[in-house]
């Protein structure tokens, strides 16, 4: 049986499948024990479930590499650690029930870890993971989270959390398959970032027996269950054709010489360290989230300018553009974003959050200026979430003022995309960021399922925003766009982008190989056809078809 | 009750990987040990073989902790764990 759905990352597996568990539901507030339980009886059994997550936990450590090994063992002994059972065994005494005594008090400690900040606040998160092993074991139920095996298989998920990243090990898990997400959801963006084949929101997939055997092709988006020779073919081909597109020469050009830079999109020091050797030629979106995210208060301008120096260092006289704080909707900040807003995708985000809590914005950019000074980077700005001419002005005039130089708007909201020509008479550059720009354009939230057809970067009124943003670039005195979103990662989109005549792709520097492979098999004037193609064709699903089919290297490729 | 005062060798302090290494040789031996900060009540002590003790407790390189243990074999056990609190664990 076929089951149908978006490709989010090339390759084609076969494997036998695991089922994600079900998230675990929380003992309701006020469980009582059941009458005539005797407590003492009652701890015992917390105990022994306890010492049961304890002794798999510490199996399991025993078979991890190193890394793991240590976060395993640790995670073992806070399962059968006293303090943390003591306080769940008064509970018990004082009458609550066992799964409610045992989540509370869990709680507790997670909250006293909290309070003393840094890296035991970040082992608050191990604390939860026992609590909910323990609870799971107490109900016979799997335990959450991604499941644990020696031999490789396909995960298949209703959809993965950012946090599920963590655990999930490249060397068991071969292909990702979800029921829900978009090509945008968290999932895809997981599977590009580890270069795992994924196919989201392939309806059916969850009533896939367990333990059975299956077919994914990433780029087709199909998951299919009792393969046959002609999956297995394919498969096979694959296996060979992903050699061929693990390098990339760190020259991103067409056939004819148009020279298209192709860079990488980095959140860290470390994931700029893999790029560089992955070849990329610069950043061209450093995400600085990472230092805000898990904070209650803002960090120092030095610790901020020493995580982005570390950044900086791993592209020497090569360009990095750097996105000023996006907090908001799925990444908020409890320093900067309101919670409650109804409406978070559309409402205080990104740049906007420099209006409700001033002065957060220019420490940043006098950080990346101190940064920038110390470091032979070629160091770019840009702004998230800008709307207007006078935003675009107002941000420029701050990094002026901070002593940056190359002042810049990403392009999300469609009105910037529609007034480029004015808004780029304000900066040096604009960086579309085509995630959020399709779900702003088709008003379709990015996380949902049902909505994936409509958020897809091959709208064609997506790809007339670009057009017009790169119009109204030239316009303004030859301004440079990028791309920075995800679509960037997707072979032949590349090719349209550079024949709408983006200047730089940005994207997860796993796929700057393939991206570089195909871009350069053709010339630019075959590129602006296709491009014509995709932005002229009536649905989504016939502009991608269309050029797809002039482009037979993906199907070989497997792409 | 027998007590011993010990500084903290490790590195990171008695964290991470340090404090696991520590809480499960405490847990190891026949004789409850606590811990507690140098200069703070002896009844606001805590469990030596409590992973999250030892972390709530953020005790940093060069601190000096104490460490008490009652009935017998309390001496050996407080020798061996002061031993392993004045040993560099990020080093092992």
């Amino acid at each position: 049986m076929t089951f149908q759905g978006v490709g989010v990352n090339p390759g084609r597996v076969i494997a036998t499948v695991k089922h994600m568990p079900e998230p675990l539901a929380e003992p309701p507030a006020g469980e009582t024990l059941p009458a005539g339980t005797d407590p003492a009886e009652a701890i015992a059994g917390l105990k022994s479930a306890a010492a049961a997550v304890h002794d798999e936990l510490k199996e399991r450590a025993t078979r991890a590499r190193e890394d793991g090994k240590a976060v395993l063992e640790a995670t073992a002994l806070m399962a059968k650690d006293t303090m943390l059972l003591k306080a769940a065994g008064k509970l018990i005494t004082a009458g609550t029930g066992v799964e409610r005594a045992v989540w509370e008090a869990a709680d507790g400690v997670a909250a006293q870890l909290k309070a003393v900040g840094g890296y035991m606040a970040e082992r608050a998160t191990d604390v939860l993971d026992v609590r909910a092993r323990i609870v799971a074991q107490l109900r016979g139920v799997p335990a959450p989270g991604i499941p644990s095996s020696d031999t490789p298989f396909i995960l298949l998920a209703e959809d993965l959390a950012p946090a599920d990243t963590a655990t999930l090990d490249t060397s068991v898990v071969l292909a990702l398959a979800t029921s829900g997400g978009g090509p945008q959801s968290h999932t895809a963006i997981i599977a590009r970032s580890l270069g795992l084949p994924a196919v989201v929101a392939a309806a059916g997939i969850e009533a896939i027996a367990e333990g059975s055997e299956v077919y994914v092709d990433g780029a087709a988006g199909v998951v299919v269950d009792a393969p046959g020779d002609a999956e297995r073919e394919a498969a096979a081909k694959w296996a060979t054709s992903a050699a061929t597109l693990a390098s990339f020469d760190g020259t991103g050009t067409t056939a004819d010489g148009h020279l298209v830079p192709l860079l990488a999109n980095v959140g860290n020091a470390k994931d700029a360290e893999a790029a560089a050797a992955l070849g990329a030629q610069g950043v061209g979106l450093f995400r600085t989230e990472f230092c805000f995210l898990e904070r209650d208060t803002e960090p120092t301008v030095d610790e901020q300018a020493a995580a982005y120096r570390a950044v900086f260092a791993a592209f020497p006289g090569r360009k990095v553009v750097v996105r000023t704080l996006d907090a908001g909707a799925d990444k908020p900040l409890p320093f900067l974003t309101d919670a409650t807003e109804p409406n978070p995708a559309l409402g205080v985000r990104g740049y906007r959050t420099d209006w409700t809590t001033p002065g957060v914005l220019e420490r940043q950019l006098s950080a990346i200026a101190q940064a920038t000074e110390d470091s032979e980077a070629d160091v770019w700005v840009m702004a998230p979430m800008i709307a207007t001419r006078p935003e675009a002005a107002h941000f420029a005039g701050l990094c002026a003022a901070a002593g940056l130089k190359t002042p810049g708007v990403m392009v999300e909201v469609p009105s910037v995309a529609l007034t480029a020509g004015s808004v780029l008479q304000e900066v040096d550059f604009a960086s579309l960021g085509t995630n959020d720009l399709t779900q702003y354009a088709m008003a379709a939230d990015r996380m949902l399922g049902p909505l994936a057809g409509l958020n897809d970067p091959w709208q064609p009124a997506v790809l007339r925003l670009v057009q017009l943003t790169v119009e109204g670039a030239k316009a303004a005195g030859d301004k440079a766009v990028g791309v920075c979103g995800e679509s960037a990662a997707d072979p032949a989109l590349a090719v349209v982008l550079t024949g709408l005549g983006v200047n730089t792709l940005s994207m997860t520097a796993r796929s700057l190989a393939a991206v570089g492979t195909v871009l350069k098999s053709v010339s630019l004037p075959e590129a602006q056809e296709l491009a014509a193609l995709a932005v002229n064709a009536p649905t989504a699903a016939e502009g991608r078809e269309a050029v797809r089919s002039r482009l037979p290297m993906l199907a070989e490729l497997g792409l | 009750m027998p007590e011993r005062k010990a500084v903290v060798a490790s590195a990171s302090g008695l964290h991470a990987r340090p404090a696991a290494l520590f809480a499960e040789a405490a847990g190891d031996l026949d004789v409850e040990v606590t811990i507690a900060l140098d200069g703070t009540p002896e009844d606001e002590a805590m469990d030596a073989s409590s992973i999250l003790s030892l972390m709530t407790l953020g005790a940093g390189n060069g601190d000096t902790v104490v460490l008490r243990a009652e009935g017998p074999g309390a001496d050996e056990a407080l020798d061996k764990l002061a031993a392993l609190v004045e040993t560099d664990l990020d080093a092992v």
